[in-house]
């Protein structure tokens, strides 16, 4: 029997590389001066999903909320093997926290997938590490939700038995589907991308990135000739919008945001009177004594 | 908007042992409870509970809801929820802590998402702003910046807070006991089946320990972790180590201190070896003294140390356990 997979991904700013350059003056970060990438655990999140493909057969939905340019990450599921992807990205789901994101996902789930029987996503981005979406969207789908998943052990006959991380140990459990569960890295090495289907959807786009394409590919004349051509060989990727969605407008957003950022300030490094001793015997030495004088070291 | 209520905490136990987390934040909500003149409150779920009600007080709660069910021996996520619902329901909260543990960040996400509210992750300071708001200060973009989060118009206002990061204060109370009842229902229950539990047996122990010696990528492999071992042997020392050491297999992942790892506040911290990534300071900058040795003078680590040895740790390690072994004499 095949399964129906629904796949939550985002693309984050990569946090491994920030430096001085990225920082801007008031503290802040410059996104941009920042690459952006799959976000890891989401990686390992698709990974279990094609795992299942490969061994029960599955079609396998990724759905990224982002900006255009986060197309890259569902072309980088289409390369490893994901069946349909989508990309919903609407200035009206600007600024929104764990709370409108979940909100949010969970409606584009019901109105592409419906009849979903797993919901993965990755269980933090890198770039929050709230680990809060995942969760949240299993309530809103009310759902039977289950974190730190670090193997699924066997599907069958709509159940399935998982193994997943617990307070200084692990836990095996069986969950009836539907059910969403978020993948912590422990759980896979991801594959990397198939060169045959790299080569099939390296055109892959939404609509919102002809602009950018048109610039590139000299031999189209304009969209409608290059939307064509994308429809012809499967590579237009939907864009989803607010207004393809039921949802609540005050709901989403900045607006329909619980959390609110008050401020920001980059972390300063206390700096207090430093002592500095040598590293021969008499610093060493002097280095004993006072912790010992101080009563830190017995 | 008008906020009033207790502070309230959802106390952790697993099998009958309430989880060091939850007296950390029962301190904290004592402070905040008191800057707003208000109560604390608490709850506790578990198969039985009700002896570990008078722990509870001695940390500061005036009120304990407490629920006891068969089923609710192991932590799930439905039936848990379901607990939480109905109390937080009942006490109407200003603000709820819940440690930012496993546990704490499968129930609250939910809870939140229920609840229409805010929830932020991993604050690492908690405190009563303009207008009675909860300020919330969490490390955000690996730590490189400190955000302050809110939720103006939202109640309850929610944080979890990781193990060791708030300090625990005993302070007696009275506390009113109440006990709740849930009926819980088949598929709630068995929505998820627990078939096996298993658990490590925790032999590292970073919290606990007064004097940490960590070592990072400086050491080179394996065997420079030998030396600090030893050290650490003389010393009654837990051995600590960064992500990168972690990564190039030199020792344990539970070892791991930083932002993702453990966060630590020992009396004593050597960092042997270790540049001072912001990642890795974030686990550990708060300990009392700090001693750090790296060949590299300009090291970022030495911004926050209170002793500096410019050397190899080859040369300085045996030289502080000799000096160490001489003053014992
Ligand atoms: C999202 C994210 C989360 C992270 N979380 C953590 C975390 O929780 N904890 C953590 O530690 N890191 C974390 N990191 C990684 C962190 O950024 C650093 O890469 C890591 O801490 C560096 O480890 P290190 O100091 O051992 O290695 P290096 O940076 O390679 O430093 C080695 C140091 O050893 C010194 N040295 C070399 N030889 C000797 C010698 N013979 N004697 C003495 N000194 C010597 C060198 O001068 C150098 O300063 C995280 C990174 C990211 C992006």
């Amino acid at each position: 029997m095949s399964y129906k997979i629904v796949v939550l991904a985002k693309q984050v700013p990569d946090t491994h590389d920030v430096s001085g350059d990225v920082m801007k003056e008031d503290g802040t970060i410059n996104r941009s001066a920042l690459p952006a990438v799959f976000n890891p655990e989401d990686l390992n999140a698709l990974e279990m999903a094609l795992e299942i493909k490969d061994k029960y057969d599955a079609e396998i939905h990724v759905i990224t909320m982002g900006p255009p340019s986060a197309v890259e990450i569902l072309k980088q599921s289409l390369y490893r093997g994901a069946d349909k992807v989508y990309l919903a990205s609407d200035i009206k789901f600007a600024g929104s926290d764990t709370w409108a994101t979940a909100y949010s996902l969970a409606s584009i789930i019901e109105k592409i997938a419906p009849d979903y029987d797993m919901v993965f996503a990755g269980r933090q981005a890198i770039d929050g590490d709230t680990a809060q979406v995942g969760p949240q969207v299993s309530e809103k789908l009310d759902i039977t939700q289950i974190t730190y998943v670090k193997t699924l052990n066997e599907l069958n006959n709509k159940k399935a038995k998982l193994t997943r991380m617990i307070e200084g140990g692990e836990e095996v459990i069986e969950a009836n589907f539907p059910f969403l569960a978020t993948v912590v890295d422990e759980a896979n090495d991801p594959r990397p991308p198939e060169v045959r289907k790299m080569m099939k959807y390296k055109n892959a786009m939404t609509r919102l990135n002809f602009k950018d394409a048109l610039h590139k590919m000299v031999k189209f004349d304009d969209e409608k000739e290059l939307k064509n051509y994308l429809k012809n060989r499967g590579l237009l990727i939907p864009v989803i919008e607010v207004s393809d969605l039921d949802i609540d407008l005050e709901k989403i957003g900045i607006f329909g945001s619980p959390t609110k950022v008050k401020n920001i300030e980059s972390v300063v490094l206390k700096k207090e009177k430093i002592k500095e001793l040598q590293p021969d015997k008499n610093g060493a030495m002097q280095l004993m004594r006072e912790l010992k004088n101080a009563k830190i070291v017995g | 908007m008008k906020r009033t209520g207790s502070v309230m905490v959802f106390v952790e136990q697993q099998e009958g042992k309430i989880n060091d987390v939850s007296f950390e934040l029962l301190s904290k909500a004592s402070k905040l409870a008191e800057d707003l003149d208000e109560k604390v409150s608490a709850f506790i779920i578990g198969d039985r509970v009700e002896h570990l009600l008078d722990e509870i007080s001695e940390y500061g709660a005036d009120k304990i809801y407490y629920c006891e069910d068969e089923e609710l021996k192991y932590y799930k996520t439905k039936p848990y929820f379901k607990v939480g619902k109905k109390i937080i329901r009942k006490e109407n909260p200003q603000i709820i802590l819940y440690g930012a543990t496993k546990i704490g960040r499968d129930l609250a996400p939910r809870l939140a998402s229920y609840l229409y509210t805010g929830l932020t992750a991993d604050c690492t300071e908690l405190k009563i702003g303009e207008e009675n708001m909860l300020y919330q200060i969490r490390p955000a973009f690996g730590g490189n910046i400190r955000a302050t989060i809110i939720s103006p118009d939202y109640l309850p206002q929610m944080a979890t807070v990781r193990e060791g990061v708030m300090q625990k204060k005993k302070n007696k109370k009275d506390s009113e006991k109440i006990k709740v009842d849930v009926k819980l229902e088949e598929s709630e229950v068995n929505d998820v089946r627990i078939i096996d539990r298993s658990k490590k047996v925790k032999k590292i122990n970073l919290k606990d320990k007064e004097i940490i010696i960590s070592g990072g990528m400086g050491l080179g492999s394996k065997e420079g972790f030998d030396m600090i071992f030893e050290f650490a042997d003389m010393l009654n020392a837990e051995v600590g180590a960064t992500r990168a050491a972690v990564d190039a297999g030199f020792v344990e992942k539970e070892r791991q201190i930083g932002q993702t790892g453990t966060t630590v506040r020992p009396k004593l911290y050597f960092a042997i070896g270790i540049s001072g990534a912001i990642q890795h300071r974030a686990g550990m900058e708060d300990s009392f003294k700090i001693v750090a040795v790296n060949t590299d003078p300009d090291a970022p680590i030495f911004d926050v140390a209170d002793y500096k040895i410019v050397g190899d740790y080859k040369e300085v390690v045996p030289n502080l356990m000799n000096a160490y072994e001489d003053l014992k004499k």
